[in-house]
């Protein structure tokens, strides 16, 4: 029962790790992102060639996969994602969704379509016992990585400089523009955060989730799932959304496996027709 | 009727309107040329009518898409959940001998995906474009999840042993698919007269004015969302017909029509050939079957990763330069005769530079449309001086 509970718990905060760049990406730049799993994947096959290929210690290639990610994102939004900002929803889709198919076949013809390991080092294998309860060392490691980064996203969202010039920039960019925030470098240091924490979350997510080039297919739902259900104005909405799905995920899958995967759409599905602007999120009126 | 105890005289008014209706409702010579053109493969291209018979499928699919997406404005990505309804409901009819005869199954099958669009449509009212996206994803994987969990369905296995009856107990389907492709077109036509003779109503109209300002639309006394559950009810009807008409012509259904991908590639058929105006779905749906077609031949495993290019250049460069830039670069690659790897760099580094130079793209393809109006303009003025006709003003 606990067992189920933590593995929920982890299952959530993985969720999280991904689905925060998105609601960096979706929830504060209004920019639909259908290829963010895509970038989740680029995290994770970054993890399969340092580890399994140069041999770096998995813990060093986490930060690595975070920057590279980081660094690809950088490049595609200034050269791409940059002409699609002011567009309709409609078009932000179509052009993710063309990347995503672009980055399916790349991934597949490059690194093979069978699925990949990443080598977990010995010390965050098996599980520790803690009252009675079995705890696996890679989920707790995971765990603790998501809270820091919840804590320090929703400082620096909040309480930095930054935070404050990032949502001036979404509010109304013209105002941002002359009151002398730089928005485009804005925008794209955000983008760019954003991607390299799908990045991490592939990385961490690769021995979970399982590391296919369908993954963004695969995964785009859930992470969409997660942003939209959380809402988006904040990061304690998509936090506590991933939290609730991954747990309902999870005990939806050992208890009644028959309607293990409908669980999570129901919720969705409700939540959006309860609030559809998201549970989390002020009444904006825009 | 008065007006401030004045009377006024609709008559005229009416007329004109009537008039105006007439005159919308009238086919042109490029449409009739159209149809002629898709009657005559029946005939010159008998050995593709398998292919053909999906086209015609995949169209009556964009086409319904087209009447939401198009006319009514609402952006769905998970039109496959109504075409989907009606695969499996016309496969599970005919497999279990419950409506033997196909247009009768097809009527059933549409009427049961109708029924489902109703039912959620309700859902697609509230909240913005991306809360429609996530509601219409939602209810295709949740029917998808169904499908694969159910006995009836076949499971993962799909649907097999579905035996079609002759078409209205005369028309066998034969190996040839001819019967098959001549049935789907017949059905095409049809529910396409009927998608024409509805847009180009008086709540057609209301539904463009829906499309464009939801809000002065209610205003001015359109009862908005009553008018958006029509249309979405009759999408789904169109959609779920479709999808039982490919029941029954491959007499199989799996999970994939079902898929996200079904959806994908429908909103790409129905943006490939121009939204809010019927045929936009037709020639999407001709014009990427034959593509995949065509780049399923030449790269089996990775023909998205050209179709993904199409996109994207497609929404940065403009539908019709976008086309033709991501045609030229796959081209460059197979003249060339790069291996697979190269091309992936070459194209990457491609669309990268593309992309810094936007600017200067654009401003070089608005520079060619120029030209090319004012050529045309020229044209239509040396026409009409020639048949002594005054230009109309503003043509």
């Amino acid at each position: 029962m606990l067992t189920i509970l933590f593995d929920g718990i982890a299952y959530g905060m993985l969720l999280f790790v991904v689905a925060c760049g998105l609601a960096v990406t979706l929830g504060l730049m209004n920019f639909v992102n259908l290829a963010h799993g895509a970038f989740a994947m680029a995290g994770g096959y970054i993890t399969v060639i340092l580890v399994n290929w140069l041999g770096l210690p998995f813990l060093a290639s986490l930060p690595l996969a975070f920057l590279f990610t980081a660094a690809i994102g950088l490049v595609l939004e200034r050269t791409l994602y940059v002409h699609v900002y002011t567009r309709t929803p409609l078009e932000q889709v179509l052009f993710t969704i063309g990347l995503v198919f672009m980055s399916v076949a790349a991934v597949d013809y490059v690194m093979g379509s069978q699925q990949q390991f990443v080598s977990i080092p010995s010390y965050l294998q098996g599980q520790i016992n803690l009252f009675g309860v079995g705890i696996g060392r890679y989920r707790l490691l995971i765990i603790a990585v998501c809270g820091l980064l919840t804590i320090a996203l929703q400082f620096s969202l909040s309480k930095t400089r930054f935070g404050s010039r990032l949502r001036a920039a979404v509010d109304d960019a013209r105002v941002a523009r002359g009151l002398g925030i730089n928005v485009n470098a804005v925008f794209a240091v955000t983008f760019a955060v954003g991607t390299g924490l799908a990045g991490l979350g592939g990385a961490l997510g690769a021995e979970i989730l399982g590391l296919d080039p369908i993954f963004p297919l695969k995964f785009m739902i859930y992470f969409l799932i997660v942003v939209t259900v959380g809402g988006t104005s904040s990061i304690t909405g998509p936090f506590i959304a991933s939290l609730v799905l991954g747990i309902g995920d999870v005990a939806g899958k050992y208890y009644v496996p028959q309607f293990g995967a409908f669980i999570i759409y129901i919720i969705m599905i409700v939540v959006l027709i309860w609030r559809p602007q998201g549970l989390f999120s002020r009444a904006v009126a825009k | 009727m008065s007006v401030i105890g004045q009377q006024v005289d609709l008559g005229p008014l009416i007329a004109r309107g009537r008039a105006s209706f007439a005159q919308r409702a009238r086919w042109s010579v490029p449409e009739i040329t159209f149809w002629l053109i898709v009657v005559a493969s029946v005939f010159l291209l008998p050995s593709k009518h398998l292919i053909l018979t999906e086209i015609a499928i995949l169209a009556l699919f964009a086409l319904s898409l087209d009447l939401i997406l198009g006319y009514a404005g609402i952006v769905s990505l998970g039109h496959a959940a109504f075409f989907g309804f009606g695969a499996y409901v016309a496969g599970i009819l005919a497999k279990y001998g419950i409506v033997k005869e196909p247009v009768l199954a097809l009527l059933v099958s549409g009427l049961a995906a109708a029924v489902v669009g109703f039912i959620t449509s309700f859902l697609v009212l509230r909240g913005s474009d991306l809360t429609r996206l996530m509601v219409t994803l939602g209810v295709a994987l949740v029917l998808r999840e169904i499908a694969n969990r159910l006995d009836i369905t076949g499971g993962a296995d799909g649907l097999q042993g579905v035996v079609m009856e002759p078409v209205l107990g005369h028309f066998a389907f034969d190996i040839f698919g001819k019967t098959a492709y001549i049935y789907s077109l017949v059905v095409l036509f049809i529910l396409f007269v009927l998608a024409r003779r509805i847009v180009n109503s008086p709540f057609g109209l209301s539904l463009r004015s829906v499309h464009d300002n939801p809000l002065r639309a209610s205003a001015i006394g359109i009862h908005v969302n009553g008018r958006l559950v029509a249309i979405y009810t009759l999408a789904a009807g169109y959609a779920g017909i479709a999808g039982a008409l490919l029941t029954q012509s491959t007499q199989f259904a799996s999970l994939s029509v079902l898929d996200f991908e079904r959806s994908a590639d429908v909103m790409l058929m129905v943006i490939i050939g121009g939204t809010g105006y019927l045929y936009g779905g037709l020639i999407g749906a001709i014009l990427f079957k034959l593509v995949q077609d065509y780049l399923a031949n030449v790269t089996p495993q990775y023909w998205q990763f050209w179709l993904g290019l199409a996109l994207v250049m497609m929404i940065m460069f403009g539908r019709v330069y976008g086309a033709i830039i991501a045609a030229f670069i796959f081209g460059w690659c197979t003249v060339l005769k790069l291996p697979f790897m190269q091309s992936i760099v070459f194209t990457v580094v491609l669309v990268l530079v593309l992309g810094l130079a936007r600017p200067h793209v654009l401003s070089f393809t608005a520079k060619i449309t120029e030209r090319a109006n004012a050529l045309q303009r020229s044209v239509r003025a040396r026409f009409a001086r020639k048949s002594g006709e005054a230009d109309a003003p503003g043509a």
